[in-house]
């Protein structure tokens, strides 16, 4: 990829920025690291942590010993660190694998169900919010506010049972739980590529979408009501340009880069959620695995699971911030603090 | 064959505002009209009315607001109620409008070059390339330097004056017969005004296209229109040729404005001044809008004063007391 | 998409509308701008009702759920309607236990607003200093506060509430504890914002002239101004805390057993709907959708009336 210097320092001082932002994001997660590590191991014992409740006296003392208890915090912090960038977040209690491998395994399916989560609140929640804002006193417009309200007022669980209810136990159109048949996909399972597959996807994304297409609704009906009244609307009406364009090219451009990057940084929100609906649908996402760590004690896939979000989150951060300062020519061409 | 069909004639315009605190009769009764090649000057204060007739024109005024009464007949046709589509299609092509500040005119996320060739598609079934190379002579026209590369920037990359320029250029892409221009040098530096008012006047004589040059600044447009016409709280209080209005007006109002031009003041001598300030829009005075500020006002003036040619028949006062006796 | 918007589309009823009475207290103008939404006066009767069965519950609930003498397993999974063994009529059936219904959602609004109420006020106190303080002392002050809050907000609430609970485990206090901490971060950073812009007014540079003290002019002339967008994301809050409160017992995390919110309520019931008896998991489910929808309403309605931008 080459990269093509527009010779007016732009792209410098956006590679600058990048850089800068990485920095950033490694701080922020050695902090956390460090917030999730001292919240586990100190606040309770940290032998009951690593080692299962039902190793017996020697065993405990060996594995306390292997496990460096005994040692002061510090190192026991820096052994975990050392650890972790190798890989080794701990062994899981429960099924005796490596707790990192047991999330990575269910990755694939938390992140299709957030993805398509995504794609539905885009795909609907812009053109409603849209209409929306443009016929702001009509009947229509009226209800997708009151249906938005609705929308981000239902907590995700309540709903899901809902929408079980009524169309896989009432109406028996589709499963009730679990995800369907996968196929690979360059060495991944996903469910989308199957009839089976998507009938089962289709239930838990249209659930955990709704908040978000509530979410992207309001903002972009929000924006969309700023917008209209500008003057640069007015002069494009001005130069006599149709009303279609005036829509689609020149409001739609100035509200999509709010709107994309607010539900950009709303898929970090998309994947914790899914430990809700991954819990009322039986979907094998790393939501379940974490709920069920949780009620079954198995702690090391607990840390596992904080540490490992607690990063994607911080990249999905970095990333939406960087496609901000793309999108947005203002933003672009100038010295970008971070 | 020459038609003598005024470009625009405007009777008796009124556009109102219907809002919550009451209705504001933000143009109330205006006429006036605009021949072939001519320059007139809209002049008044924030609050006269002046750019809203503008808007009225081009049919652009927005609700709360809605013209109210009156007729608008651009070259013979009417176009008070015309249809969206009609007007869209007038729009831009036949009467163009340039607006206060371009920074906020141009649209700040779209290419230059995409905003003037979507102007240019609007009316014209040419191809981009085409497009393309019609914004980039109107860019040399008004002066822009090398205009290809400008093309391809953003709004915000230019300075004030560059931006208005190419609100210009756009302004003048179809060669429209009436351009509208509102205030369009009072967002910029003095030095720039000067010379986009003469690139202005000099681009109109050249195609013979009308202009309405709506501004607060009488010295603006005592250099550069044929006619004006002032407004005050949504009338016109006096239109005439810039000669008579200028060196011999008529009505108080005027008079004031004329003496308050620091030019206009003797060294060492306060500035002029009309003390009081013009009318809220909801709570208009009984009679005459501009009574309570004159020197000149008596109980007669507490009925509305209807237009008179005391003077000469193509200068027009709406007073009761107006300046005969001045003479230069 | 639609047909093309008709920009000169005008409200024939705007044309007419009548003059607003000029003679009007701000407090009652208020009142009467927020009772033009007829659904957002709805919302907040509702909410009243809801609030006053709340505190009543002991008193006007049929029986108590919790009182293990009287309940008894032979009642369990009664249709709605069915008597009881005490022959109490259980209007909304018994669940698995054998607890009538309506009880138990009595209790399981108390609790659940109650903890909604208690961590919202806390963090709202908390929250309000915090921006207060950011705003007022600005600088280095305001900088390393607002990064801390900006850091916290980047995280989804549920988030945040799973690290705590994981690490504390369960009990009511920490539920609290745990919403708090999720929740004082936008008080925070409405009031700062609010602050920020009301600190540059003329009163404020006013009143420090004056000499009087920090605290008197943050607390008596900086925070009455600051109120109305506290008000809007205050109630916006409540909803979203009693919601989160809901979704955490439902998934087993939250309140213990022994405090059972409608979270917990619907949970129980998740296992018995697929064999019909719906009701178990259904009306403490529509108890707490009211709830919640009707503070979202009155939110909504608040947020448009004080909203100076929006005003036409």
């Amino acid at each position: 990829m080459r990269l093509h210097l527009r010779g007016d320092g732009s792209i410098e001082r956006m590679s600058v920025y990048i850089v800068r932002r990485l920095l950033q994001a490694v701080v922020v997660i050695l902090v956390m690291s460090i917030l999730v590590f001292a919240g586990v191991f100190m606040i309770g014992d940290p032998s009951e942590i690593l080692i299962s409740d039902d190793a017996d006296q020697e065993e405990r003392q060996r594995l306390v010993k292997s496990l460096g208890l005994h040692l002061p915090f510090y190192m026991q912090y820096l052994r975990f660190l050392g650890r972790a960038v190798h890989g080794d977040l701990g062994s899981s209690f429960v099924f005796n694998e490596p707790a990192l491998l047991l999330i990575l395994d269910r990755m694939p399916a938390t992140l299709e169900l957030a993805f398509s989560a995504l794609l539905l609140a885009i795909v609907f929640g812009i053109p409603l919010g849209m209409w929306a804002g443009l016929k702001p006193d009509s009947l229509a417009s009226k209800s997708i506010m009151a249906g938005s309200i609705f929308g981000f007022s239902l907590p995700t669980f309540w709903v899901g049972i809902m929408i079980i209810m009524i169309f896989a136990v009432i109406l028996g159109w589709l499963p009730s739980g679990g995800r369907g048949e996968t196929r690979d996909l360059f060495g991944v399972p996903v469910s989308f590529l199957t009839w089976d597959g998507l009938e089962h996807l289709v239930l838990p994304a249209v659930n955990l979408a709704l908040l978000k297409i509530s979410l992207a609704i309001r903002l972009t009906r929000a924006g969309t009501r700023e917008v209209i009244h500008q003057d640069y609307v007015k002069f494009a009406r001005a130069k006599g340009l149709r009303t279609s364009r005036i829509i689609l090219v020149h409001v739609l451009k100035n509200i999509l880069i709010p709107v994309i990057t607010v539900l950009g940084l709303e898929f970090g929100s998309l994947i914790a959620f899914s430990v809700v609906t991954e819990t009322v649908f039986a979907w094998p996402g790393m939501g379940k695995l974490i709920i069920d760590s949780i009620n079954l004690l198995d702690r090391p896939v607990v840390v596992a699971y904080l540490m490992i979000t607690v990063c994607m989150f911080i990249i999905i951060n970095l990333v939406v911030d960087i496609l901000y300062s793309v999108l947005d020519p203002r933003v672009r061409l100038q010295d970008v603090k971070g | 064959m020459v038609s003598n069909t005024p470009t625009l004639q405007v009777e008796d315009l009124k556009t109102y505002f219907y809002t919550k605190a009451g209705v504001a009769k933000a143009v109330d009764g205006v006429s006036f009209s605009v021949a072939k090649g001519e320059v007139m000057g809209l002049v008044g204060e924030s609050g006269s009315g002046k750019t809203v007739t503008g808007f009225s024109i081009i049919g652009l005024v927005d609700p709360p607001g809605k013209i109210a009464g009156g007729r608008i007949l651009f070259d013979g046709e009417d176009i008070t109620s015309a249809d969206g589509e009609r007007m869209r299609r007038l729009r831009g092509r036949r009467i163009a409008m340039i607006f206060q500040d371009p920074m906020m005119t141009l649209n700040p996320v779209l290419r230059i070059d995409t905003q003037m060739i979507e102007a240019v598609q609007a009316h014209d079934k040419v191809d981009r390339q085409t497009a393309f190379e019609r914004s980039r002579d109107a860019l040399g026209q008004v002066g822009i330097p090398s205009p290809e590369e400008r093309l391809k920037a953003y709004p915000h990359q230019f300075s004030g004056g560059m931006r208005q320029r190419v609100a210009i250029a756009i302004a003048l892409l179809h060669k429209p017969d009436l351009i509208i221009a509102d205030e369009p040098t009072t967002a910029l530096d003095v030095t720039i005004q000067g010379q986009i008012l003469y690139e202005v006047q000099k681009l109109c004589r050249e195609r013979g296209m009308s202009l309405i040059w709506i501004t607060h600044d009488l010295a603006v447009v005592a250099g550069l229109a044929d006619s004006i016409c002032v407004m005050y709280a949504g009338r016109i209080v006096e239109t005439g040729t810039i000669a008579d209005v200028i060196d011999r007006p008529l009505h108080p109002y005027t008079h004031g404005l004329i003496g308050s031009v620091p030019s206009h003041n003797k060294r060492g001598q306060p500035l002029a001044q009309i003390p009081g300030m013009a009318p809220s829009l909801l709570s208009m005075p009984q009679g005459c809008a501009f009574h309570p500020r004159c020197p000149r006002a008596d109980d007669k003036c507490l009925v509305d004063p209807a237009m008179s040619t005391p003077r000469r028949p193509d200068h027009r006062v709406r007073c009761f007391h107006p300046h005969l006796e001045d003479a230069a | 998409m639609t047909a093309a918007t008709d920009f000169k589309e005008v409200d024939a009823a705007v044309a007419e509308a009548p003059m607003v009475v000029k003679d009007q207290t701000p407090f009652r103008r208020f009142l009467s701008d927020f009772a033009e939404s007829k659904v957002a006066v709805a919302g907040f009767f509702t909410f009243l009702i809801i609030v006053f069965i709340a505190i009543l519950a002991p008193w006007i609930s049929p029986t108590n759920p919790y009182d293990l003498a009287t309940v008894d397993i032979l009642d369990s999974r009664l249709e709605p309607g069915e008597k009881m063994m005490t022959g109490t009529v259980a209007w909304l059936g018994t669940d698995g236990l054998g607890r009538d219904m309506v009880s138990a959602m009595f209790y399981g609004l108390r609790i659940s607003l109650g903890v909604g109420a208690v961590s919202g006020l806390i963090a709202l106190c908390i929250g309000v200093c915090v921006g207060l303080a950011s705003a007022y002392f600005g600088g280095r002050v305001d900088t390393i506060i607002m990064r801390i809050v900006d850091l916290q907000l980047s995280f989804p609430a549920i988030l945040i509430a799973l690290v705590l609970l994981a690490t504390l485990g369960k009990g009511v206090d920490k539920i609290i504890i745990a919403l708090i901490v999720v929740q004082w971060a936008y008080y925070a950073r409405t009031v700062r914002g609010s602050a920020l812009v009301e600190r540059n007014k003329e009163y404020i540079e006013a009143a420090t002239c004056l000499g009087l003290s920090h605290n008197r002019i943050v607390f008596r002339h900086l925070l009455p101004n600051v109120m109305p967008p506290l008000i809007v994301v205050g109630t916006v809050q409540v909803a979203h805390a009693i919601a989160l409160e809901a979704t955490l017992s439902f998934l087993g995390i939250g309140l213990p057993t022994t405090e059972p919110s409608l979270g917990l309520l619907i949970s129980n019931g998740f296992e018995y709907m697929m064999s019909g008896k719906y009701w178990i998991s259904i009306y403490p489910g529509v108890a707490l959708l009211v709830t919640i929808v009707s503070i979202n309403l009155v939110g909504d309605r608040l947020r448009d009336v004080l909203n100076p931008r929006l005003a036409r």
